[in-house]
C-alpha cells in the first residue's frame, strides 16, 4: 500500500472496509490503470460502474475494480468526473477491451460521457430513452415516455405506442372477468359446457358398435 | 463384368471460384431473436451475413431489464433477497448466499460453521442446477436432443430438493443476512447423497452419449475460440475462463465459507473452444458431487444463524412471542432493515456462471446507498462480437449454448 502511494503521488487513500482503495484524479487515470495492469498484476477488469453523490461536487465518481490473477487480490480506484451535469470521464476500453460493456452501462444508467469510446450508445435501455435511471433525482417509479423511439417514427412514419401495461405483451390482464380482458373468450363455439357433451353422446355409441 | 469408365467433370473449384463474382449477393442483416429457441431466453442477435458467414454480430440485452439496482436503493437488504432469486434463476440460491455474504461483508459478522456449511452444500447444489441446464441445452443446441431429457430428470429431483430445502423450487430466498431462513428439514441430508449419488452414473452416460460423439465433436472443437488473452481482457469468469486455460476460480483462490476445507480439483480447458467448455463444466459436475459429500460427511452441528448479530437478524419466534427486547427488536429489523455500518465493500463468489459481485456503498442504516450487481452473463456476452465474427451462421446458436449465459442477470 505505501509503495504504491510513493510512487504515485497523485494517488489519495480511499475508505474501504476490505480491499485497498485509492482515488485518482481523471488525468492521470489511464496511465496508472496501465501500470497496475501491465506491471503489478493486476489484469482482470471485474466492474466499472459509478455512484451518483447527488448534491455534492463532484458529484459522479467512476468506480474500477480490478483483479490480480496472479496474487488473487482486489483493488478499487475511483475517480472524480468532471461536470456535474453532464459528467465526463476517460474511457479504458483501449486497456481492457471488456470495458466496453460496463461503460456503456454506465453511460445508460447514470450519464455518463467516456471520452474516447468507440460506441458509446444505451445498453440495457433503447437508444433515445430520455432519463439516466439511476440517478438519484430520477423517482423510482419512474417517467413515462413514448416507445421505444424516433427512429422508428421517422423511418416508418408509425407511432409507436407502449402496450397496456397489464403484464406485458404474452399476458392476459388480471382485471375484470375472463370474458372482459380475452375477446377470444366471447366466441362460445369451444365451451366444453355446451357443446362436448352433446358430442360425446352422439359419437361415443357409434364407437363402441364397432368393437 | 462391368467395366470402370471415368468420367471427366473438370476441375469444379475452379468453375466455382470463375462462378464466384456472378453469385456474390447482398450482405444480409438478420435479427436472432429476441424469442429465439438458441437465445436461451430474450438476447438479441443482430447479425451482418455475407452469404453464411456473420461479418459483424451486435447483441441486443436489455429486454429483461427491471432496474433492480434502482430497486435496490429504495429496500431493505433482507427485502432484496427475493430479487436476488431473479438474477441466474438457473441456480438462484447460489445468488441469495453471494448477496447475503456481501451485506455480512459489510456488517463485519462471522456465521456460525453449520449455517456455512449448509450455504455451501446450497451453492454446490446450485452449480449442478445450473451446469445440468446448460449442458442440456447445449446439447440441443448442438443437435442432440436426447442428453436434454437426462439432465432434466437429474435436475427435477435436484429441485424437488430445494422445494423441500425452502419452500419453492426456483425462488428460493432462502438466506437472511445473518443467517437462513430456516434449519435443513430432518433427513434431508440422506436425500440429498441419494440423490447425487444417482446422478454420478448418468453424468458417464451423458458423456458416452456425447463426448466423444463424432456428430458433436466435429460441431464443437475449433469453435469459437478464446484466447487466454481475449478472456482475461474480456473480463470472462467461470467455466468460460477457466476452458480458455486460466486456473482461476475464486473458490480456491480466494476461499469464502470454508472451501479450503474441501478436497476438489478445478478442471481447466486447453484450447478454449466450445468443445472445452463442455468438458470443464462436466467435470464440475463431477467436482460439486465430491464436494457435497464431504459436505454432507462433516455437517457440524450448532445454530445456523449469528447468535450476536442484534439489529441484523430476526430473533427466533418463541422469543419475539414472550419478550419485550426481542419483539422491538424483530419490529426495528422489520420496519428500518438490518442495519449497517457507512463504508464500501466489494465481495465476489464463484457462481456457477462466473464471478457474481456485489458493490454496496452504504451510508448507514437499513438501506444501501448505491449497489451495483457485477454480473458474470454480462461479461461473457461482452465477448461475443468478437466472437461471432467471421463464423458460420450455424456455429452462432453453439457458441451460445456454449457460453451458458442467462438474462436476468445479464439485464438485471
Amino acid at each position: 500500500m505505501t509503495e504504491l502511494l510513493a510512487r504515485f503521488s497523485f494517488l489519495g487513500i480511499r475508505e474501504s472496509l476490505d480491499h485497498s482503495a485509492y482515488n485518482c484524479p481523471q488525468a492521470e487515470l489511464l496511465g496508472f490503470l496501465k501500470a497496475l495492469q501491465e506491471q503489478l498484476g493486476y489484469d482482470l477488469l471485474m466492474d466499472v460502474t459509478a455512484i451518483d453523490h447527488y448534491e455534492t461536487s463532484p458529484r459522479f465518481e467512476v468506480v474500477y475494480h480490478l483483479f490480480s490473477t496472479s496474487t488473487h487480490r482486489w483493488i478499487r480506484i475511483a475517480s472524480p468526473c468532471s461536470g456535474d451535469e453532464e459528467p465526463k470521464a476517460l474511457s479504458v476500453v483501449s486497456l481492457w477491451p471488456g470495458a466496453n460493456w460496463h461503460e456503456r452501462e454506465t453511460y445508460d444508467m447514470l450519464g455518463i460521457h467516456f471520452e474516447g469510446h468507440p460506441d458509446l450508445r444505451r445498453i440495457l435501455m433503447w437508444d433515445g430513452y430520455p432519463y439516466y435511471p439511476l440517478r438519484k433525482e430520477f423517482p423510482l417509479a419512474g417517467h413515462e415516455v413514448d416507445l421505444p423511439s424516433a427512429e422508428t417514427q421517422a423511418r416508418t412514419d408509425v407511432k409507436v405506442m407502449p402496450a397496456p401495461m397489464m403484464g406485458g405483451p404474452f399476458h392476459a390482464g388480471q382485471e375484470g372477468t375472463m370474458r372482459s380482458r380475452e375477446p377470444r373468450a366471447d366466441d362460445e363455439s369451444w365451451t366444453e359446457v355446451k357443446k362436448k357433451a352433446a358430442n360425446q353422446a352422439t359419437e361415443a355409441t357409434p364407437r363402441e358398435f364397432k368393437r | 463384368m462391368t467395366e470402370a469408365k471415368e468420367i471427366s467433370i473438370g476441375d469444379i473449384g475452379a468453375r466455382g471460384a470463375a462462378a464466384d463474382e456472378e453469385f456474390a449477393g447482398d450482405k444480409l442483416t438478420i435479427n436472432m431473436g429476441p424469442s429465439h429457441p438458441a437465445t436461451h431466453g430474450v438476447l438479441r442477435l443482430n447479425l451482418e451475413l455475407d452469404g453464411e458467414t456473420v461479418i459483424s454480430c451486435d447483441p441486443v440485452i436489455g429486454y429483461l431489464h427491471r432496474g433492480d439496482e434502482k430497486l435496490a436503493e429504495n429496500m431493505t437488504y433482507n427485502q432484496f433477497i427475493p430479487y436476488t432469486d431473479r438474477l441466474d434463476y438457473i441456480g438462484p440460491v447460489h445468488n441469495n448466499v453471494t448477496f447475503a455474504m456481501a451485506v455480512e461483508k459489510l456488517a463485519g459478522l462471522e456465521v456460525p460453521a453449520r449455517c456455512q456449511s449448509i450455504r455451501l452444500l446450497c451453492c454446490e447444489l446450485a452449480r449442478l442446477q445450473s451446469h445440468l441446464l446448460g449442458c442440456g441445452v447445449y446439447g440441443m443446441d448442438t443437435g442432440a436432443l436426447t442428453v436434454f431429457m437426462y439432465t432434466f430428470t437429474e435436475r427435477e429431483k435436484l429441485y424437488t430438493l430445494m422445494e423441500e430445502l425452502t419452500g419453492a423450487r426456483f425462488t428460493t430466498s432462502y438466506t437472511r443476512i445473518g443467517g437462513l431462513a430456516r434449519d435443513i428439514p430432518d433427513g434431508w441430508l440422506g436425500r440429498v447423497l441419494k440423490v447425487v449419488n444417482e446422478m454420478e452414473p448418468v453424468l458417464d452416460e451423458i458423456d458416452k452419449l456425447l463426448s466423444r460423439n463424432r456428430i458433436f465433436y466435429d460441431r464443437t472443437v475449433g469453435v469459437g475460440v478464446i484466447s487466454k488473452e481475449d478472456a482475461i481482457a474480456y473480463g470472462l469468469t467461470g467455466p468460460n475462463l477457466r476452458a480458455s486455460g486460466v486456473p482461476l476460480d475464486l473458490r480456491k483462490d480466494a476461499p469464502y465459507l470454508g472451501y479450503e476445507q474441501y478436497d476438489f480439483d478445478v478442471p481447466i480447458g486447453a484450447n478454449g473452444d466450445c468443445y472445452d467448455r463442455w468438458l470443464v463444466r462436466m467435470e464440475e459436475m463431477r467436482q460439486s458431487i465430491g464436494i457435497i459429500r464431504q459436505a454432507i460427511e462433516r455437517m457440524p452441528d450448532g445454530l445456523w444463524y449469528a447468535e450476536d448479530a442484534r439489529k441484523i437478524f430476526a430473533p427466533r419466534k418463541e422469543k419475539i412471542l414472550t419478550s419485550m427486547e426481542e419483539l422491538i427488536q424483530n419490529f426495528m429489523i422489520v420496519t428500518e432493515g438490518p442495519q449497517m455500518p457507512s463504508g464500501e465493500v466489494y465481495f465476489e463468489a464463484e457462481n456457477p456462471k462466473g464471478a457474481l459481485g456485489f458493490y454496496i456503498v452504504s451510508k448507514g442504516g437499513g438501506v444501501p446507498y448505491r449497489m451495483k450487481i457485477r454480473s458474470p452473463s454480462f461479461c461473457n456476452l461482452s465477448i461475443l462480437p468478437k466472437l461471432c465474427q467471421g463464423s458460420m451462421v450455424a456455429d452462432v446458436p453453439v457458441i451460445l449454448g456454449s457460453l451458458d449465459f442467462v438474462l436476468g442477470e445479464c439485464d438485471r
